[in-house]
């Protein structure tokens, strides 16, 4: 994980750290925080607690999102923060909805000029975002919305499972990670699990990035703790209230980075400090696909 | 207090009323879209009473979940399992949501005014807020693409206003007549509104597109209404009492769906 970010994320770029709920790659974000980098640009739908603790840590200069919050619990201190008060330094905002965001990767992706798409009438939110734009249907048949590309420098996704090429296969909710890794200059795929080729060809249907876009594969077993991994563990959902109370002061916030992230010197330590009951509480009941045949045609 | 709705209300409690109201405006609907929170237990409860073939759409990317927990976030992992389909979120947004096959969506707020209009981006000043909100998520494209909405939100004057500050998602605009021209004339699919549910009371919609108390929760009064509205409200002429929760609808709340209480103290 270390040489992945030292190697691939830069100072000013723009990063997608993409997981709806689902995979979001904590592990990558901490790295990113304890590395120092700075000036970078975040886009995520959901900012989550993971860009806030990224913002608390002074990463970032501006971000881009469709909703910001902590889900089911409240709000995050840290951007909060930034956002209302300026303290300890402004942060520049763009903001859309989550389909606008899901058909910016999606343009970003396919090589498009913009995504058109049927949201924001009579919405102050192309007021506030003058990137929003209304136009024309060539075809004379009314209007719609446009949203431009989003091509993030990095895109980072965690996944259940990769081979050593990065050909990269998920299960559970799929978010957008498809298409912000597509739209991405540089990918970096982290995962619970490596294995062999054969495990990938094997149900093809289940690939959702092929290695030929992936830049690096990391090993991060719980490396999306405190979201979840579908069928190896729950979301921490303890963490995530506890991180209300956290996020709340500065004092407070800075003290759990130095923790959790700077004290810390990856992944292995965070999880020896978190306990091995912690972890074992989180593991959910098995509840197997069945199998398909795709058949042998030789 | 001539208008105080006689009932006992120590059995239950206002959200347990809330979430028990808003689940039966859902019966007879087909394919709802899901919120996190109220929405969720209420939606849930709907389908283990008066909405059985009920399809739950979760913006995360879930057609037909089954949860077998009650959803602690949106994207929870107990929504997939068990689900019709699992697909991305440019599916979810393209075909099922813009494609016209979402009958409710429902959405909360942070602010609403009486057009059904909703704010959950700011307080204040966009550029300069007093309070930042969490902004659209899904709302602004479910409250123009789904066929209705419902709101569940629980009243106070800070958030039944007579001016919202930020339009998040459009409702009736500024009235009936013109929302439906500007729907029908940008094709919107949805036709806005139709129901708020508080812990107060049930709202419909006039003829004008303004909000209208239509029934009372037990032990309501039409005080508390205006104690906690913005606006003059307009007022049914004749206006019901909400059944109270049965038995076997509080039973479901507090032992399936919420059983720590974490929504409905």
């Amino acid at each position: 994980m270390r040489d992945a970010i030292a190697d691939l994320v830069r100072d000013g770029d723009t990063v997608a750290i993409e997981g709806f709920t689902h995979l979001i790659s904590f592990a990558a974000g901490h790295e990113i925080i304890r590395q120092r980098k700075r000036d970078l640009t975040l886009a995520r739908l959901t900012p989550d607690l993971i860009y806030d603790q990224m913002i608390a840590g002074g990463v970032a200069r501006k971000l881009i999102f469709s909703w910001l919050g902590n889900p089911g619990v409240g709000g995050l201190g840290a951007i909060r923060r930034r956002i209302e008060t300026g303290e300890p330094a402004p942060l520049e905002i763009e903001e859309y909805s989550h389909f606008g965001m899901v058909g910016r990767y999606t343009a970003g992706a396919s090589n498009l000029p913009f995504f058109p798409l049927r949201s924001y009438f009579e919405s102050d939110m192309p007021v506030a975002n003058p990137l929003i734009r209304e136009i024309e249907s060539p075809y004379g048949n009314g209007k719609v919305f446009a949203v431009p590309p989003l091509k993030p420098d990095v895109t980072i996704v965690h996944a259940q499972r990769a081979d050593a090429h990065g050909n990269t296969q998920v299960w559970g909710l799929l978010g957008c990670q498809k298409e912000a890794a597509f739209a991405a200059d540089r990918v970096i795929v982290v995962v619970e699990e490596l294995v062999d080729e054969a495990v990938i060809r094997a149900d093809p249907n289940r690939t959702i990035i092929p290695g030929l876009i992936v830049d690096a594969v990391v090993v991060e077993p719980y490396g999306a703790h405190p979201s979840y991994v579908q069928g190896a563990y729950d979301r921490d959902n303890r963490f995530y209230l506890d991180w209300d109370a956290i996020t709340r002061d500065e004092a407070t916030t800075q003290a759990w980075l130095r923790d959790w992230v700077y004290d810390l010197d990856g992944r292995g330590a965070y999880l020896d400090k978190l306990g091995a009951e912690r972890i074992a509480g989180l593991r959910p009941g098995s509840a197997p696909s069945g199998s398909v045949d795709y058949g042998d045609y030789r | 207090m001539s208008e105080t709705v006689p009932a006992s209300t120590a059995a239950f409690s206002k959200s347990e009323m809330m979430i028990v109201a808003a689940a039966r405006e859902l019966a007879g609907q087909r394919v709802c879209f899901v919120g996190v929170g109220l929405p969720n237990i209420a939606v849930n409860l709907a389908k283990r009473t008066v909405a059985p073939d009920l399809e739950l759409v979760y913006e995360a990317g879930v057609f037909g979940a089954e949860p077998a927990r009650l959803p602690l976030s949106i994207g929870d992992p107990t929504i997939v399992t068990g689900s019709i389909a699992v697909v991305s979120m440019y599916e979810l947004f393209s075909f099922y949501l813009q494609g016209g096959l979402v009958d409710v969506g429902f959405l909360g707020a942070a602010q609403i005014d009486r057009f059904g209009n909703i704010n959950t981006t700011v307080i204040g000043d966009y550029a300069h807020p007093k309070t930042r909100l969490p902004g659209s998520g899904g709302a602004c494209e479910i409250a123009i693409n789904a066929r209705q909405i419902f709101v569940i939100m629980r009243q106070s004057a800070r958030s039944f206003v007579e001016r919202i500050d930020f339009r998040t998602s459009p409702g009736n605009l500024g009235g009936a007549e013109k929302a439906e021209r500007i729907r029908r004339e940008q094709g919107w699919l949805g036709r806005g509104p139709s129901v708020v549910v508080t812990d107060l009371g049930i709202w419909h919609f006039d003829e004008n597109g303004e909000m209208r108390l239509d029934s009372l929760h037990p032990g309501a009064t039409l005080e508390e209404i205006r104690a906690t509205i913005g606006w003059e409200p307009r007022i049914a002429s004749s206006v019901a009492v909400t059944p109270a929760p049965s038995g076997e609808e509080l039973r479901l709340i507090r032992q399936e769906l919420d059983p720590g209480g974490t929504y409905t103290k």
